[in-house]
């Protein structure tokens, strides 16, 4: 179910914050959080954002057309490691 | 036989149905365009004067997206999802189920539309 209007985006107070400073600053710096769940608004365009995984942050460069989705949407938490095939294809997949 | 946004309406069906023919028009907005155009829709698309199929043609141009633009725009909207790197994206790719549905069982809408045609082979 979609989130009420009334409430307006959810976005993580603490890293709005941090890019706002950035943004004030002028600087460019990774940022490292764990709040997938932050909506994307339009002042994180042209950062990056290392957003976690579970198991690592991943950079996410943040362009125009992802504002509106969740940072969560581009930190992929699952692994896949292909059905069948020979088993040394397999295993040469897995790191 | 009138010919609407370069879809062919069937003869013998009534023109809600009939409209419904054509990519983008469903019973809802076939409704809304026959209301608004106060043609009876009971009417067999075949008895359609000329005047009321202009209406009609007239009536999609202006309200409605329908057939090809309305194909582009869904693929657009599904190539951004690719591109921008989602979650959606990628399982659209991947010709997955993209709103989180199980995949342990079913799913086959999605799932074995890749996998159709070579096993039609056999």
């Amino acid at each position: 179910m979609a989130r009420s209007l009334k409430k307006g985006p959810f976005i993580d107070i603490k890293l709005l914050g941090r890019i706002e400073d950035l943004n004030r600053t002028g600087k460019k710096k990774v940022v490292k959080t764990w709040a997938r769940r932050s909506m994307i608004p339009p002042e994180f365009v042209g950062h990056t954002i290392a957003v976690h995984n579970g198991r690592k942050f991943l950079p996410v460069f943040i362009t125009e057309n992802m504002v509106g989705h969740k940072l969560g949407e581009f930190s992929l938490t699952r692994t896949f490691r292909s059905h069948g095939g020979k088993k040394s294809l397999r295993t040469s997949k897995v790191k | 036989m009138p010919r609407i946004s370069g879809v062919d309406l069937p003869r013998n069906k009534r023109v809600d149905i009939a409209l419904t023919y054509i990519f983008g028009i469903g019973h809802h907005t076939s409704k809304k365009i026959l209301e608004k155009t106060g043609i009876d829709p009971s009417i067999k698309s075949d008895d359609l004067s000329e005047q009321q199929v202009k209406q009609i043609r007239d009536m999609i141009n202006e309200e409605h997206k329908v057939e090809g633009p309305l194909r582009t725009e869904i693929q657009m909207n599904i190539k951004r999802l690719i591109d921008i790197g989602s979650y959606r994206g990628m399982r659209h790719k991947r010709g997955m189920p993209v709103r989180g549905q199980n995949t342990r069982n079913n799913a086959h809408t999605r799932r074995t539309k890749r996998k159709a045609s070579p096993s039609k082979k056999k």
